[in-house]
């Protein structure tokens, strides 16, 4: 039965005819394959190699469209990010939807197709999913939840802990950061901002796929979402017992980013991203991973940054801009605009 | 930084020009001097960029009384929730003030309990939200110096020309010349003042020739980058090796020698004088800025019959001294064991320009 519904009712989840014709018509039409076409129970999934990656994530944002990318880009490029980081190769993906009552079919339309669409630049598969929908007032719109499966070498099982990790290595960014943070609060209209800038949102799989075939010495990987680059540094200096040092010069910037945080007193370093890799990269390979990354739309203003010290364990030092030093610490709080 | 540059920044930012102002500095400067920066900004713009690799070991830097958030009094925030707490109250206030302790509670505690708290970016959207909201009372809690109370002026103005009936002010504002001639006439060796460049943007030149004169201090406006303040402090430095104070003016680009006259205006027109009590300083005779008689039905402290006990500050915590440059954060006992940028007690720990959260945050 086709379903010429405009909007989401209560009996979109009520498990019958209505349901049906949802999951059909939207679901399995835009994620159309083998393993969701069974409409089984579970997805049935054969897998080579002895190392899974498997990773959960949910998403809210507002608001769902944004320049850039919707909540449904973000969802599969989030936990695509997350598998990639770990070393691992992205192969299938589930995804849940929980869906407010009185939402639009064709905005729901939107968000799938473009979650089709990224996941297909991955070459990964939604083999798996599920739909609620609640009571108007019971969620914001939509909420989706995306869990991911990857495969992982032997020789990158380290990149997730970060043991390699060593004194003179070299660190790696991508590209500029803030880009997502700041376009949405542009979206949101909160300080009557107008510019070009997108969100960064893309699936850093392809990225890391050449960057790992590049050098067989990556130390560690980090997709720096909230908090920003500063955040993931701390983790880095915390997690592997060295030091970082960064130098501000070499960071990548995106005039936009800088210009609106300027005006409002914020750091880029703590901004939201959600394109965005930093690398620890054995010296001698650094250079080889910084080619390759230049090749890719996504890592054409990748830099490296700092490098690893065996001094100041457990804290990142940022050389500025003016030639001072200082302690690039962890965020507290969110940042609030400056008062005068 | 790579790309991106920016007109009017990135010069002030220059490396080589921060060096070679250094060297100079160093090369002048024979007295073992202080040097206070009012200004929070200025605080967090010598921290954030490193600044003090640049300077001999014989100029000393101290922190003043220049943060908004930072010297609104312990009884302000209790003020506030007791308004807050009337029916139909919704209080709105700049992101820095919610978490800043009160005696017992801050406003980020009490949120959401019977208190509606919203943060806002601006004075303006404090106004809009009253226009939307017109079964509520809408309270904007004023702090900050002659750089944000214009705004608030002009808010005020706004309402009484469109009828808002329901916006009210309560006023922490605050001005700066007493408080800085209060330091001046203090205990403290400060042998010369960064003076606060947006300030000084709308008070002009006139406020600080007490200082220079009366006092005999150096003064300079400075700009907040590193050059604009390396400058200053090269400038003061050369004022005191001299003996020869006078007001002068780095910060060309924004502070003009009358300041902003419109600005001034408005602010004469909606507030008046009366001591305040400031976080540090104690009470300070004619340095508060309340609600002028003519606009007194915006004035919050009028309109809510509200009954604020005073209470003590919390033990051991010495925002005071330090907001007087009389003590480091590093010489409280509360810093960074029981007092973090996690749980403030006092409110230098609170705000992103108050000294402890300053240090805390960016020293090695």
């Amino acid at each position: 039965m086709k379903d010429t519904a405009r909007h989401i009712s209560i009996h979109h989840g009520n498990g019958g005819v209505r349901m049906k014709a949802l999951i059909d018509d939207i679901f399995l039409h835009a994620f159309d394959n083998d393993f969701l076409n069974n409409q089984s129970d579970s997805a049935i999934l054969p897998v080579t190699g002895k190392n899974i990656a498997f990773t959960t994530d949910s998403f809210v944002v507002d608001p769902l469209f944004f320049p850039g990318g919707n909540i449904g880009k973000l969802a599969v490029c989030g936990t695509l990010n997350d598998l990639a980081v770990s070393g691992a190769r992205p192969i299938y993906l589930s995804a849940g939807f929980i869906i407010e009552e009185g939402f639009n079919i064709r905005t729901l339309e939107r968000i799938v197709h473009s979650m089709a669409k990224e996941a297909a630049v991955s070459g990964v598969k939604i083999v798996t999913g599920d739909t609620k929908v609640v009571n108007s007032g019971k969620c914001d719109k939509i909420f989706i939840n995306t869990s991911g499966i990857g495969l992982i070498d032997d020789m990158h099982l380290s990149i997730g802990s970060g043991i390699r990790v060593k004194s003179g290595d070299k660190i790696l960014l991508n590209g500029p950061p803030g880009e997502h943070g700041m376009a949405i609060m542009q979206t949101r209209g909160i300080f009557n901002f107008k510019s070009n800038l997108k969100s960064d949102c893309v699936s850093l799989s392809p990225l890391i796929k050449r960057m790992l075939k590049a050098s067989g010495r990556m130390g560690f990987l980090r997709d720096a979402t909230r908090g920003g680059i500063a955040t993931v540094l701390n983790e880095i200096a915390g997690k592997c017992n060295v030091g970082l040092e960064v130098d501000e010069t070499c960071i990548p910037v995106n005039t936009d980013v800088r210009v609106m945080c300027e005006l409002l007193g914020f750091d880029p370093l703590y901004i939201a991203n959600e394109g965005k890799v930093i690398a620890v990269v054995d010296d001698s390979d650094a250079d080889d991973v910084l080619k390759v990354m230049h090749k890719m739309k996504t890592g054409k203003n990748a830099a490296i940054i700092g490098e690893v010290t065996s001094d100041h364990k457990g804290k990142t030092v940022l050389k500025t801009s003016a030639g001072g030093k200082r302690i690039l610490d962890e965020l507290v709080g969110d940042q609030l605009p400056r008062i005068c | 930084m790579k790309s991106g540059g920016l007109h009017f920044i990135d010069e002030f930012r220059d490396k080589d020009v921060v060096k070679k102002i250094s060297r100079e500095i160093k090369k002048i400067s024979r007295k073992r001097i202080s040097i206070m920066e009012v200004c929070g900004g200025h605080t967090m713009a010598i921290h954030k960029n490193g600044l003090m690799d640049f300077l001999p070991d014989n100029v000393t830097l101290l922190s003043g009384p220049g943060c908004p958030v930072c010297v609104s009094s312990q009884r302000f925030i209790d003020h506030s929730i007791a308004i807050g707490m009337s029916q139909d109250v919704i209080l709105t206030t700049y992101g820095d003030l919610v978490r800043v302790p009160g005696s017992v509670y801050s406003l980020e505690k009490v949120k959401g309990k019977g208190v509606e708290v919203r943060v806002v970016y601006s004075v303006l959207e404090a106004l809009e939200t009253a226009k939307k909201n017109k079964k509520k009372k809408i309270v904007f809690l004023g702090i900050g110096f002659e750089t944000t109370a214009p705004a608030s002026a002009a808010a005020i103005i706004q309402a009484e020309k469109q009828g808002i009936g329901n916006f009210f002010l309560l006023s922490a504002h605050k001005i700066m010349p007493p408080a800085l001639e209060k330091l001046a006439r203090g205990e403290t060796q400060i042998d010369g003042f960064i003076a606060p460049g947006h300030v000084s943007a709308i008070t002009g030149y006139g406020i600080y020739h007490k200082l220079t004169g009366l006092y005999s201090r150096a003064v300079v406006i400075s700009g907040f980058e590193p050059v604009d303040i390396l400058q200053s402090i090269l400038m003061l430095v050369k004022q005191i090796e001299l003996k020869r104070f006078k007001v002068e003016n780095e910060y060309t680009r924004v502070v003009r020698p009358e300041g902003n006259l419109m600005a001034r205006t408005l602010m004469n027109r909606v507030f008046k004088t009366d001591n305040a009590e400031w976080r540090g300083l104690g009470w300070v005779p004619e340095s508060g800025l309340e609600v002028s008689d003519e606009f007194s039905m915006f004035d919050a402290t009028l309109y809510f019959n509200v009954n604020v006990p005073d209470n003590e500050s919390p033990k051991d915590c010495i925002c005071g001294e330090i907001l007087t440059g009389k003590k480091k954060p590093s010489d409280c006992k509360l810093f960074s064991g029981v007092c973090t940028p996690v749980n403030p007690v006092g409110a230098c720990m609170v705000s992103s320009e108050g000294s402890c959260a300053i240090f805390y945050k960016y020293k090695p």
